[in-house]
């Protein structure tokens, strides 16, 4: 059977008079099948009188004040069969007058009512399936959008961070599933200096991803042409207030880093304060300004703070603070800036605030917004001092003291020293000898104490690579190794244990112990010669 | 270089019982390698093999747990053998002279 209806639900607009061949071998077409469709408006009586209709509706013999019925009858319908499937109309079978011009019969009427509550459901169905097709279109078109967003974003993050000598810089990005306008950049400026910069987008998704590469390029130029970091905002938010989408603004935090001094110099477009981990606690680095793309001619407070050796930055994005627990709590600034003063600086910072995050957010729980991080961290004075006269730093960085860091250790270690054309069985060696010390640090320097961190440096200097393991444990001299006894181990008058100040000791060329107040330094030493064969 | 918890496999080739190392030989590794001794010496088993192919990792604890296990095995007259090991760890395992109590069998690279 043709459909006779044009199906509808909930804020049905029309239905269609009918093409009448069927339901009754006795019915005839009254109209030509290219009959106009009866529109139906959403608050016209009829569909209310319909809906609660049992059965079959005359319409010749209908009151009602209705538009729609006064067109059915001049489209000569006279018989109306709603269809209603579990208490919702959705569709209406018209019929013309029969064939024979009797008026329709008893038997009809039953026919007709037997096949609406066939055909009900039916409809039903296919008005669902049809539904469900056109969200998924829907749904597919959206996650595309996401996926633009997110190569959009991902294409205007820096892919490496510069390498700073005596500072440590690391950085985290990590897109919510609808992808927000959340940016970071690390600008190698004139003279040495660095420009630190973190921002966010208002409004997420591709039109919050444009707005924030095209953010990044004007700064990017602006800092190299200007120094003051005011002046740098002034003018990007003179080049986005004229073509910024409405109600859209970006929230920005721009800083300039003298890697020598130590002084950064910073001004704030209404991002979130950054946070600093100095020897007397946690600050905030404060500075005034309006977010950028709102109105010309805004001003931008410049303010400035000197990083003594020691100390580390923390910036951020909203998408920290205003994490939520199951129970609605954000996490906020107090608990961040806790954060910020009990886990060691650099990555270890990033990993433990994101740990953290995760905790407190519960399992399971989507991201609500993008996530973005960066640390700089200035070396403690003695050894940055050091460095500057013992040759080139190739890597430092800090881990917590937990049972399996060694192997970070080790990955970062190698990762440091893949330049140098150190032979495979020398980089295995000093592998292994690196796990060892870092693990000693960790068990017997700090005791696995949270906050005290393992601090490590790899050197380069007159053909010789030093890494340099320090923890923070008393002072108490070490012990020198001593060649484990193995038969009084197999024999079991000695514990199994007891290797690996002994396996250190075999696979460098030297080592060398440091004791202060504040802790001990192993140091590793490692002739680079006879690298040649090696794949390093 | 990633972290993987020793899983082991015991088999039986040629009337020996072989324990497949899977993962590192760490602290984390002290259960699996001493239920897979166990389950290998189960029947009486008067030799061992240790397979090392699929270990890229021994710190100094995964050595005190061969220690351990291999004087385990001389109060029970059980022999131990090694395979599969790296030139770097065959090299560590002379250095400790565990090399004098165990042999040491294969290619390095097997």
């Amino acid at each position: 059977m043709a459909a006779l209806t044009r199906t509808f639900r909930r804020r049905p607009r029309r239905s269609e008079a009918a093409e009448a061949q069927g339901p009754s071998a006795a019915a005839t077409p009254a109209a030509p099948p290219e009959q106009t469709p009866v529109d139906i408006a959403p608050n016209d009586p009829l569909l209310a009188y319909f809906q609660s209709a049992t059965g079959a509706v005359d319409i010749d013999t209908l009151e009602l004040e209705s538009p729609a019925l006064e067109e059915l009858k001049a489209a000569g319908v006279k018989l109306a069969v709603p269809l209603v499937s579990q208490g919702e109309l959705i569709g209406v079978l018209n019929l013309g007058p029969r064939l024979s011009e009797q008026d329709y019969s008893s038997d009809d009427r039953k026919l007709l009512d037997n096949l609406a509550a066939q055909a009900a459901p039916a409809l039903r169905v296919g008005q669902l399936v049809r539904e469900q097709e056109a969200e998924a279109v829907t749904r597919q078109r959206f996650e595309q959008e996401l996926e633009v967003a997110k190569l959009i974003q991902q294409n205007f993050l820096p892919k490496e961070l510069p390498d700073l000598p005596g500072w440590q810089i690391a950085a985290y990005y990590r897109p919510a599933r609808e992808v927000g306008g959340d940016f970071y950049d690390v600008i190698p400026l004139p003279d040495g200096l660095v420009g630190l910069v973190v921002g966010d987008v208002t409004d997420k998704g591709v039109p919050a991803a444009l707005v924030m590469s095209a953010t990044r390029s004007v700064l990017r130029a602006s800092a190299q042409r200007l120094v003051e970091p005011g002046e740098v905002l002034e003018q990007v938010n003179e080049h986005l207030c004229p073509d910024m989408p409405e109600k859209m603004f970006v929230t920005c935090l721009y800083g300039v880093l003298n890697p020598e001094t130590g002084l950064l110099r910073f001004a704030n477009a209404g991002h979130d304060l950054p946070y600093v981990k100095t020897a007397d606690g946690v600050i905030e680095l404060r500075a005034k300004g309006m977010p950028l793309g709102l109105m010309p001619g805004m001003d931008y407070e410049e303010k400035e703070a000197t990083l003594e050796p020691g100390d580390g930055v923390l910036l951020h994005s909203d998408g920290v603070v205003e994490a939520h627990d199951p129970e609605r709590d954000m996490y906020g600034f107090p608990r961040l800036k806790e954060a910020v003063g009990k886990f060691p600086a650099g990555q270890e910072l990033i990993d433990s605030v994101l740990e953290e995050l995760d905790a407190f957010t519960g399992p399971g729980a989507e991201q609500e917004d993008d996530i973005t991080m960066v640390t700089l961290q200035r070396s403690s004075g003695a050894r940055h001092a050091q460095a500057a006269s013992n040759g080139r730093v190739l890597a430092e960085f800090e881990l917590r003291s937990e049972p399996g860091n060694e192997r970070e250790a080790i990955a970062r270690v190698e990762a440091a020293v893949a330049g140098v054309g150190l032979e495979q069985s020398r980089l295995d060696r000093l592998k292994t000898a690196v796990g060892e010390a870092t693990m000693n640090a960790m068990e017997h320097g700090n005791s696995y104490r949270a906050d005290r961190p393992v601090s490590i440096r790899v050197l380069e200097s007159d053909g010789r690579l030093r890494v340099r393991v320090t923890d923070h444990g008393e002072a108490v001299e070490l012990e020198p190794a001593e060649t484990p006894n193995l038969e009084a181990k197999l024999e079991g008058r000695q514990t199994p244990r007891g290797w690996g100040l002994f396996l250190i000791e075999k696979m460098v060329d030297e080592t060398r112990v440091e004791s202060g107040e504040d802790g001990h330094t192993l140091e590793l030493g490692l002739r680079l010669e006879g690298g040649g064969d090696g794949d390093a | 270089m990633a972290t993987r918890e020793l899983e082991v496999q015991v088999r039986r080739e040629d009337g020996e019982a072989v324990i497949d190392l899977l993962g590192d030989v760490d602290s984390s590794a002290e259960q699996a390698l001493m239920a897979g001794y166990a389950q290998a010496t189960d029947g009486g088993a008067g030799s061992v093999k240790l397979n090392f192919a699929g270990t890229e990792y021994i710190n100094s604890t995964g050595i005190a747990l061969i220690v351990g296990l291999l004087a385990q095995a001389r109060t029970h007259g059980v022999e131990v053998k090694a395979s599969g090991l790296s030139d770097h760890y065959r090299e560590i395992f002379e250095i400790t002279r565990l090399a004098d109590f165990m042999t040491i069998e294969g290619s390095s690279d097997a």
